[in-house]
């Protein structure tokens, strides 16, 4: 009994949550890395990207909550996701093609598509911030837990409870589902291919007839998509907040760069690292090691390895440690 | 330091016989607030409600030999002590002021403090300086001020907490100044009163996610989780986190955690969760905001009753000294704010005093229920509320 109530209060307060954010993280950290292993520059704008197109899903699911429809148990936001996903692939191409085409035309330096970005992030930010605000805004709706902490206590009769919000079970499912057609089309589908072969050797693809401002758009068509599930999804679970989205930037770049820029599989085990070490590593164990061990050697103290002011810390020593002895990321991306 | 000592004491004396000694015609009154700089809109409200209370005090010709008050503005910039200095000692100097109102940031207060008023032996009340480090600064009786300190909500939420029979709890603080500043008081005070306090746990706001503080803090345990926050910062999202893993179902709110958030966002998810922010049921309050009407300004205004109080204390404590000087009237100050005495409230000013004139005592409570407690500092008074059926509601005032 005490070792399953040790095993509720960790999936509770450690793989539950890690998961749910682990999904959040691969997904933003997927686009990230299709940016860079296609048209090769760090993309500064995906935060920013994500909240316009969680600010459109927002509006939308407004909107409809207004007209009296919904998904019933599900949020609302799930049918809103495909016009968001329209409206934010409108804007990443308009973008492309008021600056980012402008610098590929003078085969500019990344670098300086890089500082390029930064300046798109400003600009989406502001967009952003004019259009909704910059408060937080409530989006959610439907049943709220798959299961709540009070439930599964009375269900098992354990001392412990297990909560699973519905977005955390949503988050996961879409995730998966993402992940899945995202490797589908990459390798199946003709455009993935090309765009799988526009990324290995530019010279070579141009040579066997592959129009690379298709690949780009398409590329672009799949980040927007990307960004705007991973945003919704996130706005969701936690709450929509464009600076947080721009907070995001961060934890999103450690995953990609982790599991190595340019590589998919990659971007997603980063994401599940950087997760997962953000919320172990500063997970007190008092009160797992009390149900698992004697009375006699129960824990006085926390167990807590580090305080949590440290958890970015531990990310980013992950990320240094990575970046010192496997240059490349955990899973061979390119070189940064 | 001995000569510089006699040689301020001996110009203090020749400005004081230049407007005359002790009983007066004229009483000058300093004025220090940060006209520009960061608080530059809160300021001026404030400097018309310590004018009106002067203005009062002239009209009603009961102060001393039936002295009129006037007002000297002088510019503290909130954030230059160099500035805020100079600005000080030319009030003392060259105006020649028998008090001074302010400094209002606590970082130029302090530099006046030390700089000017303590070896030109001047009497400062700040109406809005709240920083703990002033209650424990030199300041050899001269230096009072109408606003608590911060280090006083750590000590009422204690109160509060070991009233409703709450013995051990876990807290977060938002990781910046004011965050730490109330955790770290706030925990100093409730381990003095026997409660245990599980795990003090720092948090970032605007942060992506909060699973790792909430699991530490769930960890931890206790029988509520302290939240020293921001609402529409990362303390919602605490919240919001540990109330969906079922890792506490009630909370309490300081000050930076009271919204109507609360209520839109959380509502009877919270049941049982407290607070407290300052707030006054006290008559006053209304009374300065009704003032402030009939004469121009925001009554409502940060620190505006504050800054009236500050005004007043410093003229009634020259009454019932009998003297503008400050060495004799700054030991008068506590006596005026406290008890016993007939209560005096904003525009009743001629009231205390013709009773101190009498030889009687007053107890002023003025704007913002003036009780000075300590090292001459407000107690400061606080709102405490309840969150029942979803809705904010008031339990009482302390």
């Amino acid at each position: 009994m005490d070792f399953l109530n040790a095993i509720v209060a960790l999936s509770n307060f450690v793989l539950v949550p890690a998961i749910a954010y682990g999904s959040q993280l691969a997904l933003g950290a997927l686009g990230v890395t299709l940016i860079y292993g296609i048209l090769r520059f760090s993309n500064f704008a995906h935060g920013d990207t994500m909240a316009f197109g969680a600010m459109i899903a927002v509006l939308v699911t407004w909107w409809l909550q207004s007209m009296g429809v919904g998904l019933g148990p599900l949020p609302t936001a799930l049918l809103a996701l495909p016009v968001a996903i329209l409206g934010c692939m409108a804007l990443v191409l308009i973008t492309d093609r008021l600056v980012y085409h402008f610098y590929r035309e003078q085969k500019a330096k990344p670098v300086i598509l890089v500082i390029v970005s930064m300046g798109v992030m400003f600009i989406m930010n502001g967009l952003v911030r004019f259009i909704i605000g910059p408060n937080d805004q409530r989006f959610a709706d439907g049943e709220r837990f798959l299961i709540s902490a009070r439930d599964f206590k009375e269900m098992t009769g354990l001392r412990e409870g297990l909560a699973i919000k519905t977005t955390q079970g949503l988050t996961v499912v879409v995730a998966v589902i993402a992940v899945a057609l995202l490797f589908w089309f990459l390798n199946k589908t003709r455009t993935g291919k090309s765009m799988r072969a526009y990324s290995d050797n530019e010279d070579l693809a141009l040579l066997s007839g592959i129009n690379p401002e298709r690949v780009v758009m398409y590329t672009w068509l799949i980040v927007a998509a990307l960004a705007t599930t991973a945003g919704v999804l996130y706005g969701l679970d936690k709450s929509f907040k464009p600076f947080v989205y721009f907070q995001l930037l961060l934890p999103i770049f450690a995953s990609a760069i982790v599991g190595g820029l340019g590589n998919p599989l990659g971007a997603i085990a980063g994401g599940f690292i950087i997760a997962f070490s953000e919320v172990t590593i500063t997970y007190a164990w008092k009160k797992v090691l009390t149900y698992v061990l004697p009375d006699a050697l129960a824990p006085s103290g926390l167990v807590q390895l580090l305080s949590t002011d440290y958890k970015f810390a531990v990310s980013f020593v992950i990320l240094l440690i990575v970046l010192l002895y496997k240059p490349t990321g955990l899973f061979k991306g390119k070189a940064v | 330091m001995k000569k510089l000592l006699t040689a301020t004491a001996a110009t203090a004396l020749l400005t004081g016989a230049a407007f005359a000694d002790g009983h007066a015609k004229e009483v000058k009154l300093g004025i220090i607030y940060g006209f520009t700089g960061p608080i530059e809109s809160l300021t001026p409200p404030m400097a018309d409600a310590a004018e009106l209370a002067m203005k009062e005090v002239t009209d009603s010709g009961l102060l001393l030999d039936s002295a009129t008050v006037s007002a000297v503005r002088a510019d503290s910039t909130c954030i230059d002590s160099g500035a805020a200095t100079a600005a000080a000692e030319r009030l003392i100097t060259s105006d020649g002021v028998d008090g001074i109102v302010g400094g209002d940031c606590s970082g130029v207060t302090g530099a006046i403090l030390s700089n000017v008023a303590l070896p030109n032996g001047m009497v400062m009340i700040s109406p809005s300086a709240t920083s703990p480090a002033l209650s424990t600064a030199e300041d050899n009786g001269l230096f009072f001020r109408t606003a608590p300190s911060d280090a006083r909500q750590g000590q009422v939420m204690t109160d509060v907490l070991m009233e409703q029979g709450v013995k051990e709890v876990a807290l977060t603080y938002t990781n910046n100044d004011y965050g730490k500043g109330l955790a770290d008081s706030f925990q100093q005070a409730f381990e003095a009163a026997g409660g245990t306090v599980t795990i003090a746990a720092a948090h970032e706001d605007g942060k992506a996610d909060y699973s790792a503080e909430v699991g530490a803090l769930a960890a931890a345990g206790g029988e509520k989780l302290v939240i020293a926050g921001y609402v529409d910062q990362g303390g919602s999202g605490i919240m919001r986190a540990a109330l969906d893993s079922g890792a506490f179902d009630t909370f309490h709110f300081p000050d930076g955690m009271y919204g109507a958030k609360l209520e839109d966002d959380f509502g009877s998810e919270i049941d049982g969760s407290t607070g407290q922010l300052p707030g006054t049921d006290s008559p006053g309050a209304a009374t300065i905001q009704a003032m402030g009407e009939a004469n121009g300004f925001d009554g409502t205004s940060s620190f505006v009753g504050e800054s009236y109080d500050a005004a007043a204390l410093i003229m009634l404590a020259m009454q019932a000294a009998n003297s503008k000087a400050p060495a004799d009237y700054a030991a008068k100050v506590m006596d005026v704010a406290n008890e016993p005495g007939e209560k005096i409230y904003p525009g009743e000013l001629a009231k205390a005093l013709q009773i101190l004139k009498d030889g009687g005592d007053v107890d002023y409570v003025g704007a913002t229920a003036v009780e000075l407690i300590g090292p001459g500092e407000s107690a400061g008074n606080y709102r405490q509320y309840e969150i029942k059926d979803g809705k904010i509601t008031t339990v009482k005032f302390r």
